[in-house]
């Protein structure tokens, strides 16, 4: 019975995805095709029907509560490429809205791949909505993995550090790990930077309570000024910038790799000045 | 009596573990082509006429016996036990002893091929794992389910003999869960309970292997080709969920807090025969890639997802083996 409710609420959610994104979103996504088994999922344990359904709430905000407008989608080439963002806003609605932007604005759409902390799938619930979605652990043999296999991933190199920034630090970037580049020497991946205005005013953390933290197990314990991590509605802007390409040595010294990552830096540091520059306030 | 004398002097495979319900379904695929050698403590039930039977303590002399009276040309070594419930000392005394004593007997007799059975468990279900394990990961599986020590002992040790003696060609299998209608492990038990639990909001993906392909892999082993560690899987990789729906089974959603010592104090009381580091399993992946085999015995297993998910209700015993051709 448990099971029948289920399905029912898949059908209505998504429904409820297709009024808001087009009917024509399911075929276009077909017709990119990605492997699965007899059972629906593939084999990192994506399921496009799930996703579809899930996805609604968040389609929703994409729409009517952030009206997130995206610039130079278009300059996501095709088959594998790594999205590397700023990350921010306590929650990863970054994640989930670049995610969107690609899968509802991209053409052909894509189905991203993001990378996520190692103590999500030590979650329940979250856990299985993540690999439902295609979220995968951050592991570098999953990027490679990914990677070879031609898919887009987004990676936030900043991790903790970026998402559970202050409001005193917004729009600052913090240390970038240099473990993205490796890959990208490693596979020749494109890198595509993406900068993310809106989301680093969403949530504002005034401090952190280390001691609930450890209690409870998380990596951060932020408090804002609701209270709780919960968003507020302000406006997202996606800037993707020019995909940039490296050569070098994947294994080389963290010195000569760390200059490249600083140019990824700059060019996000770069969209994340114009974003700031063309918006006429948080809210619009 | 110059056609028993023959027979002797053909090359022999021994394969220790034979009574065993995936040895017996090995000897089923293997003694037609190869003169089969069994050791296990236990009798065979249904021995094929032509299998030779010891029936022996692998840490025993006797054992040795069997490869100084016969040509051996190769040993398929499942001979290691996993019950819950047997005291650790002695868990631990046959598992590791008796593979010693079955490594020693290789070198001194210069069998040149051995094949060892370990698992893809020996990894361990963890949330920081990478979706697909390969040969070079770490083995953890200890450091939350301590009865795993045997296994990856047993393991490390053939590994250690892969290197010290380049002149016996070992083969370290790790295959995934293996499933079938006789197979009575912890995944195909725990498939067969009609209200099996999960871990509330947990549904990671599970790899499984049917019992034919189990013992198939093991008999491809024995080319002269492959050495060294391989995974070994099967039709690939679904959610758990996906499985119990397949099963038509009802399961109990318990949430994790709950669990560990819910079925701790089952288990002690023997109420449940699960040990609760099971439970990882259904948290957690624990799956493997088992591209290098494929790659290099041009592995394809013969039974379907969906066919491996269905054979642990088959009560009716094994379907016939299928040839690929």
């Amino acid at each position: 019975m448990v099971e029948s409710l289920g399905d029912r609420v898949q059908r209505r959610m998504r429904g409820w995805t297709e009024s808001m994104a087009g009917e024509d979103l399911a075929a276009r996504l077909a017709a990119v095709g990605r492997t699965k088994s007899e059972y629906g999922v593939d084999p990192f344990g994506f399921s496009l029907d799930y996703t579809l359904a899930a996805i609604a709430p968040l389609v929703w905000l994409y729409k009517h509560y952030f009206r997130v407008e995206t610039h130079g989608v278009e300059h996501v080439p095709p088959g594998r490429v790594l999205l590397v963002s700023n990350h921010s806003g306590q929650l990863p609605f970054d994640a989930a809205m670049i995610g969107l932007a690609l899968l509802l604005e991209g053409n052909p759409p894509r189905t991203i791949r993001s990378m996520v902390e190692k103590w999500v799938p030590s979650l329940p619930f979250v856990s299985t909505f993540m690999a439902r979605v295609g979220q995968i652990v951050g592991t570098p043999e999953n990027c490679r993995r990914l990677l070879e296999g031609g898919e887009p991933i987004l990676v936030f190199p900043e991790g903790i550090r970026g998402i559970s920034k202050l409001w005193s630090q917004r729009y600052q970037l913090q240390e970038f790990g240099l473990g993205f580049m490796r890959l990208a020497l490693e596979t020749d991946t494109p890198i595509v930077p993406v900068g993310v205005v809106g989301a680093e005013e969403q949530a504002p953390a005034l401090f952190h309570l280390k001691p609930v933290a450890r209690l409870v197990g998380f990596p951060v314990f932020p408090v804002t000024v609701t209270g709780l991590p919960l968003p507020l509605p302000a406006k997202y802007r996606l800037y993707f910038g020019e995909p940039m390409r490296f050569t070098g040595r994947p294994d080389d010294e963290d010195s000569e790799l760390d200059g490249k990552v600083q140019k990824v830096k700059r060019a996000i540091q770069g969209l994340l000045e114009r974003g700031l520059s063309e918006r006429k306030g948080v809210f619009r | 009596m110059t056609q028993q004398r023959r027979e002797e002097e053909r090359a022999a495979v021994v394969v220790t573990g034979i009574s065993g319900n995936l040895g017996r379904v090995l000897a089923k695929q293997l003694h037609t082509s190869e003169r089969i050698i069994g050791l296990d403590r236990r009798p065979f039930v249904g021995r094929p006429k032509d299998v030779e039977m010891y029936q022996l303590d692998l840490r025993k002399k006797k054992a040795e016996d069997v490869f100084r009276r016969n040509k051996v040309k190769a040993v398929i070594h499942m001979g290691i036990m996993h019950d819950p419930r047997m005291s650790e000392e002695e868990h631990h005394s046959f598992n590791v002893l008796g593979t010693s004593r079955i490594l020693e007997a290789c070198a001194k007799y210069g069998v040149p091929k051995l094949v060892v059975l370990s698992s893809a468990n020996v990894y361990g279900p963890s949330p920081d794992n990478s979706n697909f394990l390969t040969e070079d990961a770490p083995l953890m599986a200890a450091s939350r389910f301590s009865n795993m020590r045997d296994l990856i002992e047993v393991d490390m040790l053939a590994q250690g003999f892969f290197w010290k003696q380049p002149s016996v060609h070992t083969v370290i299998l790790r295959p995934v869960h293996i499933v079938g209608p006789t197979i009575k492990n912890a995944p195909s038990n725990y498939l067969r309970l009609p209200r099996p639990w999960v871990v509330a909001g947990f549904d990671p993906m599970v790899q499984l292997i049917h019992v034919e392909d189990a013992a198939r892999a093991m008999i491809q082993a024995l080319r002269p080709g492959p050495k060294g560690v391989y995974n070994v899987v099967g039709p690939g990789e679904v959610p758990l969920s996906a499985i119990l729906r397949e099963l038509q089974r009802k399961p109990v959603h318990v949430p994790n807090v709950v669990a560990r010592p819910l079925l701790r104090t089952l288990f002690r009381y023997r109420l449940a025969g699960f040990p609760p580091p099971e439970l990882d399993h259904l948290q957690f992946v624990c799956a493997v890639d088992g591209s290098r085999w494929e790659k290099e015995v041009g592995w394809t297993p013969a039974y379907s997802m969906r066919e491996a998910i269905r054979s642990v209700e088959s009560e009716e015993g094994p379907p016939a083996f299928r040839q690929r051709a």
